[in-house]
């Protein structure tokens, strides 16, 4: 069962460094072989910025929030996940700078009946002058049941 | 003035998948859920083989998007799955429009995505808005 009390929690922030190498492989992987992936400036491919895996694992475990919701990993799955750009988006050679926090955590009745428990984590992306460059939304939802490995 | 908006490419078609293409997913993501590559570890979860990472399946409707309406331009790209994604399937990616309008002086355009499996069942949804350059 989800912990409700980890709605508001936050994590430290973390750095995340766009890499050109990093953006030829994520493109390659995604069987992407638009030019604009492979520039010196290569821009990121929209849902690039999963990679802040990598960066908030190396920044410790204060950094990521999102363990604190306790989903039960059994049941538990990825529902939505939303990439807001404010502008262009970033481009190799861009630091930035990430926080996650918990923005909600909620129940719905499920169509098959039993309840569905979703949490959001925000992580908000800002560039050195502090501006805000980019968002990302990640929903996870957690069924009353195990999954069956059937299709939902 | 903006450029005209291009047509919908073609679908783009992925497939058949392979555990490789999830493993290279992983690696290039930083998602190392055993899960997505680990065979012993996916029976005992109860799946019947490594089941496709839902990220990777959003990232062909990125390549198939940012194709159409440049890489530069993305300003949303809102993800939904739905169903999973096993080896041996193949995705088909398509796109359409949903409206053009103009914000804040800025001309956009929201497409609606969608990743379908062989039996027609829609993987992953996605809803993307795009800038359109200014001609």
């Amino acid at each position: 069962m989800a912990n409700a009390a980890a709605q508001g929690a936050a994590g430290t922030p973390f750095p995340v460094l766009i890499e050109r190498g990093k953006i030829i492989e994520f493109a390659a992987a995604t069987h992407s072989r638009n030019p604009a992936y492979r520039q010196e400036r290569a821009v990121v491919p929209p849902t690039f910025l999963t990679t802040q895996m990598f960066w908030q694992e190396w920044a410790g475990a204060g950094a990521n929030p999102w363990p604190r919701v306790e989903l039960d990993q059994r049941r538990g799955m990825h529902a939505e996940q939303e990439y807001v750009f404010h502008g262009p988006p970033p481009r190799a050679g861009d630091t930035l700078t990430a926080r996650s926090r918990i923005a909600e955590i909620y129940q719905k009745q499920g169509r098959r009946g039993g309840t569905l428990t979703f949490a959001v984590m925000v992580t908000e992306f800002t560039d050195g002058s502090g501006r805000l460059v980019a968002e990302a939304r990640l929903t996870g939802v957690e069924t009353a049941r195990p999954a069956d490995g059937e299709a939902r | 003035m903006t450029t005209p908006l291009p047509p919908a490419p073609p679908p783009l078609v992925v497939g058949p998948l392979t555990r490789t293409d999830f493993v290279r997913y992983q690696g290039a993501s930083g998602d190392m859920n055993p899960l997505h590559h680990d065979e012993p570890f996916a029976r005992a979860a109860g799946y019947a083989a490594p089941l496709a990472v839902g990220m990777f399946n959003a990232g062909l409707l990125g390549t198939y998007a940012t194709d159409w309406l440049g890489p530069a331009n993305v300003r949303r790209f809102r993800i939904r799955f739905a169903e999973q994604v096993w080896p041996g399937d193949t995705l088909t990616c398509t796109g359409a429009v949903v409206r053009e309008y103009e914000q804040d002086g800025q001309r956009l355009v929201d497409v609606e995505l969608t990743a379908t499996r062989p039996a027609g069942g829609v993987a992953v949804l996605a809803w993307a808005t795009f800038a359109r350059p200014a001609a």
